[in-house]
């Protein structure tokens, strides 16, 4: 993928792990396997927008709107301490995402090269502990716990057999784990 | 790969995507789910942290692997259970996941 690709894939797609998944499969396997792998990683956006739903608000024009700023980060940044989302946390750190988001390819783009490996300086970890600690508190109220450890189980347990993308949509059924309501 | 399917397929990701992020709040159409969907939903977000946490930490190529990311998670989780503020956390994780790769 060249660089105006590269930076019209940032701004439409919007996803990371898909972009990831359409350079990493698209050369071996050919375009039809790589949208595949992309759409399989996202399609976890399907359980989290349904968590997002009741969160949005406006026409039904808006609420569909609203959605497309829904990230991995953002929709993790905007939860409550109730469990509920935050809307305006949602849009602005979607949008601010974004923004950078694309700048950053197009500031890749340019500078392809100049930059050492990021994993050597350990900030790939960065997301993952902020995941953690946004799971924190909902693991500690108890309902939560069962859901997490359902969760992260199904992710390990399908990681070795199965397409990357399906560990974190089958990861959704955690949350059919918790007590019954009284 | 020519550049024509270049772009037919960032052309279909993106449409994808973007019907992907919709689906949710196009399902629910503007309504409050049951008090039964709702706890439901309200666990889809631990459950979802968790594996995301996981294939994040121990996943590489697709293998399950323990390396120095598991050693910035832990250090993580200590930081939390004592409540240090996030930034310490996150900077506590990262530099342990650093130090642990020189060694």
């Amino acid at each position: 993928m060249d660089g105006p690709a590269a930076i019209a894939a940032s701004a439409v797609i919007f996803s990371g792990s898909a972009q990831f998944a359409l350079v990493a499969v698209a050369p071996q396997a050919g375009a039809g396997a790589a949208v595949t792998a992309a759409l399989l990683l996202n399609a976890r956006y399907l359980p989290m927008g349904l968590d997002a739903a009741p969160s949005l608000t406006g026409s039904a024009g808006q609420r569909l709107l609203q959605s497309q700023l829904l990230i991995d980060e953002s929709w993790a940044v905007a939860r409550r301490s109730d469990g509920r989302l935050d809307r305006e946390a949602l849009l602005v750190t979607g949008g601010l995402f974004y923004l950078a988001w694309v700048a950053g390819t197009a500031v890749g783009v340019l500078g392809t090269g100049l930059v050492e490996d990021p994993q050597r300086f350990g900030l790939d970890v960065a997301y993952p502990v902020t995941f953690l600690a946004l799971l924190w508190p909902q693991v500690g109220s108890g309902d939560g716990c069962g859901a997490a450890l359902a969760g992260g189980a199904i992710a390990l347990a399908l990681t070795p057999w199965t397409p990357p993308g399906v560990p974190l949509l089958a990861a959704a059924l955690g949350a059919l784990v918790g007590r019954r309501p009284r | 790969m020519t550049a024509t399917s270049t772009w037919i397929m960032i052309t279909a990701t993106a449409l994808g995507t973007a019907a992907l992020r919709a689906a949710g709040p196009a399902l629910l159409d503007g309504r409050q789910p049951s008090n039964r969907v709702r706890r439901v939903l309200d666990r889809l977000a631990p459950a979802l942290l968790a594996a995301l946490i996981v294939v994040n930490i121990a996943v590489t190529d697709r293998r399950l692997t323990v390396d120095a990311r598991l050693a910035g998670l832990a250090i993580a989780a200590l930081a939390l259970w004592l409540r240090l503020p996030l930034l310490l956390v996150i900077l506590g994780a990262i530099l342990t996941t650093a130090v642990v790769r020189i060694i």
